[in-house]
């Protein structure tokens, strides 16, 4: 069962200068992640949430503990990026910086909270979704049109805005080209950040359909942050909660949800309103 | 004759060593930007200080020197620059592409096929061709790194979709080498298939920017494209006014009140040089299309831009 292992984090922490004294934005985080599988990371504003996300998907290095991935052979030689013949569980700070741009832009897609971050907003909803493959050397401007109509509709887009530009799209449109743009190179791992953030909640609803459904058909494994423990409910397999910095609790969604252990997880179940 | 309160070439001679020094880098990684400590010049910025700091640095007594604009040898940079060297080197100038071993150029590459035995110089503005599709210098220099020009082709890709067509008709990114991409300054992409296996060695000078490159003989350059959108050049339906080619870059000049347009070389040199060997062009200004023309002129316009007519 060990080898298909897809993402292994081991005692991940990152510290920050604050003032002048340092301090853990996070801390000693350890699981597993399983192809298919989707994680949520739960917990209140300022507990770590973005900071580890940031980590797993080297943005950020660790200052402790270490970030593993199931490196893939690069296929195909239109990268420029020399193949080194390395595949399987990697420590992400061992690898070049040009081998984790390629799989950042390749293996993973994040999904950012702001779609603005996301998106390049100078160009229109087509170029967007295009940008990756040209990225890898697509040349074909007939193809990628095809690939970018081809994602819009899956992900629910309306066909005639591809020559429109992000900024004249809806909030959820953008964040719904976000994904288009990220799912296009067939990644197996995405990192979302409060995906439905700032959405209305009929939006939220549809789009968190659409992940799902998503994330079931192409085998997506996700890491998503939120603090919507509903979005949790609905995406998530298992779940970590996270508070100043460390993880107080984590297991299978429902069980988290239904039977919580730890008091802050027991605070946070029961601060959701029901209508 | 050679103004004596000068350094022969203006500058100094370290820093001409300074410069030579980022010139044999450039020559080594085709296409890629060197920095270089750009020095104030008796030019205002955008005038050509970059070209020049090249062209003094590589100019001997030996040489002989051209300098064009647009295309021109009689237009105002042009005649600047070339008295500017003429003063501070004394070195013979030229108006004839064949004779020079050195050409500074602005905009345009000559019609007249280079040889080994010349440099071409290029004065260039924005060295960094992914400036606008990226602000941050950081970044761009990773890209260059990595090799990763995706971006650009996001860029095109944008044109084709408003625009149905690439719209970038000068300074079209081009790829050195299969390695960097490279702005090939202000020039027509008209003439960027020139650039490809040139036999003299092209040198590119941003005073501003403190950058130079380089493109060595003998090395491919190849436009960005896409397969189903292949790169093409201009094209007229008229041919040189005064010497009748039809396979150079021309110039429209608008002539009267009317719209009839005046096309000629924007070469000056190889028109000059077509009409002395016995080339005539039409000597007349193209009409409008009736279509567009409210009322029309029977006569002939007579041409009032080169005074060559």
């Amino acid at each position: 069962m060990n080898d298909d292992l897809l993402l292994s984090v081991r005692g991940a922490g990152k510290q920050f200068m604050q003032g002048n004294r340092l301090r853990w934005a996070c801390r000693d985080v350890s699981f597993d992640l399983y192809p298919g599988e989707v994680l949520a990371v739960v917990g209140e504003s300022g507990s770590g949430k973005s900071t580890l996300l940031r980590l797993l998907a080297s943005r950020l290095a660790c200052d402790e503990g270490s970030v593993h991935y199931d490196v893939r052979e690069e296929a195909g030689s239109a990268s420029a990026v020399p193949a080194r013949g390395a595949a399987g569980l990697m420590d992400l700070a061992d690898l070049s910086e040009a081998r984790l741009r390629w799989l950042a832009r390749t293996d993973w897609g994040f999904v950012e909270q702001h779609a603005r971050d996301g998106l390049r907003m100078n160009v229109s909803g087509g170029a967007n979704i295009g940008e990756r493959m040209m990225a890898l050397g697509a040349r074909h401007y007939g193809k990628l049109r095809g690939q970018a109509l081809t994602w819009m509709e899956r992900v629910e887009l309306d066909v005639d805005r591809i020559d429109d530009l992000p900024g004249n799209y809806s909030g959820g449109m953008q964040q719904r080209l976000q994904i288009a743009r990220n799912l296009v190179t067939h990644p197996r791992l995405v990192f979302m950040d409060e995906p439905t953030t700032g959405l209305d909640v009929s939006v939220q609803a549809r789009l968190l359909d659409l992940l799902r459904e998503l994330v079931d058909q192409l085998h997506l494994a996700a890491v998503i942050v939120t603090h919507d423990l509903a979005v949790a409910r609905l995406l998530a397999h298992r779940m970590l909660v996270m508070k100043d910095g460390l993880v107080v609790e984590q297991g299978l969604t429902d069980r988290v949800l239904d039977d919580p252990q730890h008091p802050y997880t027991q605070l946070l179940v029961s601060s959701v309103l029901t209508p | 004759m050679m103004d004596q309160h000068y350094n022969f070439g203006f500058l100094d001679e370290r820093t001409k060593k300074m410069i030579r020094r980022a010139m044999l880098k450039a020559v080594a990684i085709p296409g890629y930007q060197v920095p270089f400590g750009s020095r104030e010049m008796p030019f205002a910025y955008g005038w050509g200080t970059g070209g020049v700091q090249i062209t003094a640095s590589i100019i001997g007594r030996d040489d002989v020197l051209k300098v064009i604009d647009q295309g021109a040898d009689d237009t105002t940079n042009a005649v600047n620059i070339r008295r500017f060297f003429a003063r501070t080197t004394g070195v013979p100038t030229t108006e004839k592409t064949a004779k020079a071993s050195i050409i500074q150029t602005r905009h345009r590459i000559p019609e007249t096929a280079l040889t080994e035995a010349q440099t071409i110089v290029y004065q260039v503005p924005m060295p960094e061709p992914l400036f606008r599709l990226e602000p941050r210098r950081f970044e761009t220099i990773t890209m260059h790194a990595l090799a990763e020009y995706g971006l650009m082709n996001v860029k095109l890709y944008e044109d084709i979709a408003q625009l149905g067509a690439i719209s970038k008709t000068y300074d079209y990114p081009v790829l050195v080498n299969e390695r960097y991409l490279t702005s090939p300054s202000p020039i027509p992409k008209f003439d960027n298939p020139k650039m490809h296996m040139n036999p003299a060695l092209q040198l590119f000078g941003a005073g501003r920017e403190k950058r130079i490159y380089a493109i060595p003989p003998y090395t491919a350059v190849r436009s960005l494209d896409f397969e189903d959108h292949p790169f093409e050049v201009q094209r007229w339906e008229h041919a040189c006014a005064l010497c009748g080619a039809a396979d150079s870059f021309l110039d429209e000049m608008i002539v009267d009140d009317e719209g009839s347009r005046l096309f000629v070389c924007s070469d000056s040199d190889f028109c000059a040089e077509r009409r002395d060997a016995g080339h005539v062009g039409t000597q007349q200004a193209v009409q409008m299309p009736a279509a567009l023309a409210n009322t029309r002129q029977p006569a002939a316009t007579q041409a009032a831009g080169r005074g060559a007519l």
